[in-house]
């Protein structure tokens, strides 16, 4: 089968974003293009769990709201008084919640023996969550009722918002290690729907424990590691910055109002232009280091030894590697970049909503990206994200063309037109559907597929 | 007395609504088990198929009640099921042959199977957004009460009352119909026999003489009419919204998984077991234990397990629970 070249392939999809920066806007341009990174960086997390290993996670949701989450513990000032209010319970439960866990870990090991080990730990969850309802109840309650309207959590750590996302990576890790150590054994539809069904978990825990994330209240206003728009437009060096890459513009205005007029009209509108392309600098940087990262790592005996197993797993065992042991490794190990992805996501959105996170948009919709784009190969992965976002995207433009161009006939008020148009927004599922379906009829292996390594 | 008021007030908030409830996740259920244990994948497009089907059903009813139709005291929605049905079938032969038919013949992995029907459920999901659009539609009509707690109280002079909805009565009665004929069909009946038995094991079928084409056509049929037939009954008891057909697909997994997947008894055992602990565990028992307990006693928390917000976490627990403990499900073995 002909495969496409990287260079080539990428070089139409950054075209096709500057034509689109010509057409509508630089600023949807750029949106887009940020998109596309954090989309990235999210199925490089799928494609390393999914391509390298073979392990079917349909749990990104999940991953990614706990990424989210990390925004707020790290960036958010800490509400002091409802940590005196409430703090002590909320540490206490904590300890209590670990050391379940661990007692649960310990009887799983040492009891192997027993015959009614299952029973015992089933009996120790059912009997710790009302125990723990009883620790917490009264402090979270108190939490919750200090300043309801605008804080009533525990807020966060006030550091830099970047910190997060490496911290989102760690969550997602530890998080990930827990569900490893459950799951992974299971066959792999089995393993799909319980990571799918855990991640729905995740979610209803971050929308309903207010104390921790304000549940659906939202978080709103979260820190930036770029600059904001406000103080870009009262910067002096940025306004001189906007006047000299102008200089042809404003130089035919003679009108010395009129100049200062276009020349903050100017400014205003490329401030937004600038903070976008500050994140799609950060944003570049991290895709960039991670593509090295895991191009080093599937290049390396690690990355064969993963292979490996993944083509031929009781091979593996026989040649003496511990594929349980290295299943739980990169299941983490994805995990913790969907997380990133996730704190990205938040960071650059600037809040967070629990309510937003659905399996359609964030579990499925990344699953499509690196299936389309090629599973294995990571310059696939980065390309189906690209594509696939710029489709979900542009898809709505499209349709409302090509519904004009078969309705044409029709007249305006037309109830089967206006129907059609009002579900406009629902077209990018029907592309995304039949774009997954002929890829996995006609290019099984993707847009990109694996390069089989041969010296 | 006491003691009766107690009774009723659990008849009304826990085993009436979860009967209900069970019920339609067990026709749900039976659908998934019998596409994992014929066709061997786990339809992730079941849940917008039912969405499917009750879109048909509905706009079918509409056009009924345009025209001046009614079902007297029941929903119109039952006149235009069969019609749902067909629509059902037709899609789902129709995706059947464009699509899964290609990777049947290759025998490709459950995996692949499990992609492409992401894929469909993409596609089903746009297809009924875009015909019926993503908003609350309310599509019951006829008698809503069978009896009001008000009319229950004044008839027996209890505290408490028991109030119980005719689309209570009609899942039950529906899922009692089609459950035992499905059952009589699968146990009873020679084509219901070969089956099973293609789904014990393809290739001992295949050499006695059982016609595979046929019998995955069978099977594309009864899941089309258990989806349309669910999904109808969830949205006269509740109402429609795709969004929330897509989130049932959810419940219907853990209760298929919990019952064997591949086994519609246990499928169905399953759809309650699960819609009981959701509502059980979810309910606050403190009215409950005032009634029981002397006054000394009484309790002044809520008693309730763990919050109403976490339903569905409930069920997912028990599936994760189930899937440590006995992979196979607690009703493990059989294949259909």
């Amino acid at each position: 089968m002909k495969t496409f070249d990287i260079k080539i392939s990428f070089s139409i999809m950054g075209l096709l974003i500057i034509l689109v920066g010509i057409f509508q806007s630089w600023g949807v341009a750029l949106s887009i293009l940020n998109l596309c990174l954090i989309s990235a960086v999210m199925s490089m997390g799928v494609n390393i769990q999914w391509g390298f290993a073979g392990l079917i996670n349909f749990g990104v949701m999940g991953f990614l709201a706990i990424g989210g989450l990390a925004t707020v513990l790290v960036s958010v000032p800490p509400v002091f008084e409802a940590w005196s209010a409430g703090g002590m319970g909320i540490l206490v439960s904590g300890v209590f919640i670990i050391a379940v866990v661990f007692l649960l870990f310990f009887i799983n090991k040492k009891f192997n023996e027993y015959k009614y080990k299952n029973y015992l730990i089933f009996i120790i969850i059912i009997l710790s969550i009302p125990l723990l309802k009883l620790i917490s109840g009264p402090s979270i309650s108190k939490i919750e009722s200090i300043n309801a309207a605008t804080s009533g959590f525990l807020g966060g750590m006030n550091l830099p918002i970047i910190f997060s996302w490496f911290f989102g990576a760690l969550l997602s890790a530890s998080v990930a290690f827990v569900i490893g150590k459950v799951c992974l054994g299971l066959r792999s539809d089995y393993l799909a729907i319980s990571t799918l069904l855990i991640s729905g978990i995740i979610i209803s825990i971050v929308k309903h424990e207010e104390w921790l994330s304000r549940g659906v209240k939202n978080v709103i206003g979260l820190k930036r590691p770029a600059p904001y728009e406000v103080d870009l437009q009262s910067a002096d060096w940025f306004i001189r910055l906007v006047e000299f890459l102008n200089t042809s513009k404003l130089s035919r205005i003679f009108d010395i109002t009129e100049r200062q007029d276009l020349l903050s009209q100017l400014v205003i509108s490329s401030s937004g232009i600038f903070v976008k392309l500050c994140f799609a600098l950060i944003f570049l940087l991290v895709v960039c280091s991670l593509l090295y990262l895991s191009e080093k790592a599937l290049r390396s005996p690690w990355g064969r030894m993963m292979r490996a197993i993944r083509d031929n797993e009781d091979a593996a065992k026989a040649m003496g590697k511990n594929v349980v042991k290295q299943h739980l490794f990169i299941f983490m190990l994805g995990s913790a970049i969907i997380g990133f992805a996730g704190a990205m996501l938040v960071t650059y959105d600037g809040l967070f909503t629990p309510s937003s996170y659905q399996p359609l948009r964030y579990t499925f919709l990344i699953w499509v990206m690196v299936l389309l784009g090629g599973t294995g190969n990571n310059y696939g992965a980065i390309l189906g994200a690209f594509v696939v976002w710029f489709i979900w995207i542009q898809s709505a433009p499209f349709a409302l063309y090509v519904i004009n161009l078969f309705t044409s006939q029709l007249d305006e008020t037309n109830a089967i037109k206006l129907h059609m148009i009002n579900s406009i927004p629902y077209f990018r599922y029907l592309m995304m559907g039949l774009g997954l379906l002929v890829v996995m009829r006609y290019r099984p292996m993707g847009l990109l597929p694996e390069k089989v390594l041969r010296k | 007395m006491d003691f009766l008021n107690a009774i009723i007030l659990i008849s009304n908030f826990i085993i009436v609504p979860a009967i209900t409830y069970g019920s339609q996740l067990a026709l749900g259920a039976i659908g998934v088990t019998l596409i994992y244990g014929v066709l061997r994948f786990a339809n992730f497009a079941y849940g917008d198929l039912m969405a499917f089907g009750t879109m048909v059903v509905i706009l079918f009813t509409w056009f009924l009640q345009s025209k001046g139709i009614s079902f007297g005291l029941l929903p119109t929605a039952l006149l235009a099921l069969p019609i749902g049905i067909l629509f059902t079938i037709v899609i789902s032969l129709f995706f059947d042959k464009t699509v899964f038919e290609y990777y049947r013949e290759k025998k490709s992995n459950p995996v692949t199977f499990i992609v492409v029907s992401l894929g469909i459920m993409f596609v089903l999901n746009a297809v009924v957004r875009i015909i019926i659009g993503p908003n609350d539609i309310n599509f019951m009509d006829g008698h809503k009460f069978i009896i009001k707690a008000r009319e229950f109280k004044q008839l027996t002079g209890l505290n408490e009352g028991l109030a119980i909805k005719s689309t209570q009565v009609i899942t039950l009665i529906t899922t009692i119909i089609t459950c035992s004929v499905l059952f009589y069909f699968l146990n009873k009946t020679k084509t219901g026999k070969s089956m099973r038995a293609y789904s014990d094991n393809e290739d001992l079928a295949l050499l006695s003489g059982i016609d595979p084409k046929k019998i995955i056509l069978l099977t594309w049929v009864i899941v089309s009419i258990l989806a349309t037939v669910a999904g109808t009954l969830y949205g006269l008891d509740k109402s429609f919204k795709p969004f929330t057909y897509f989130n049932n697909l959810l419940p219907i997994f853990a209760a298929t998984i919990v019952g064997g997947i591949g086994n519609p008894m246990g499928a169905f055992y399953g759809g309650f077991l699960i819609a009981f602990s959701e509502i059980a565990l979810t309910y606050a028992y403190k009215k409950f234990f005032k009634y029981l307990l002397p006054e000394s006693l009484e309790p002044n928390t809520l008693i309730q397990f763990i919050s109403t917000d976490y339903k569905f976490a409930i069920s997912f627990s028990i599936l994760v629970i189930v899937l440590i403990f006995r992979p196979n499900g607690i009703f493990k073995g059989k294949v259909i």
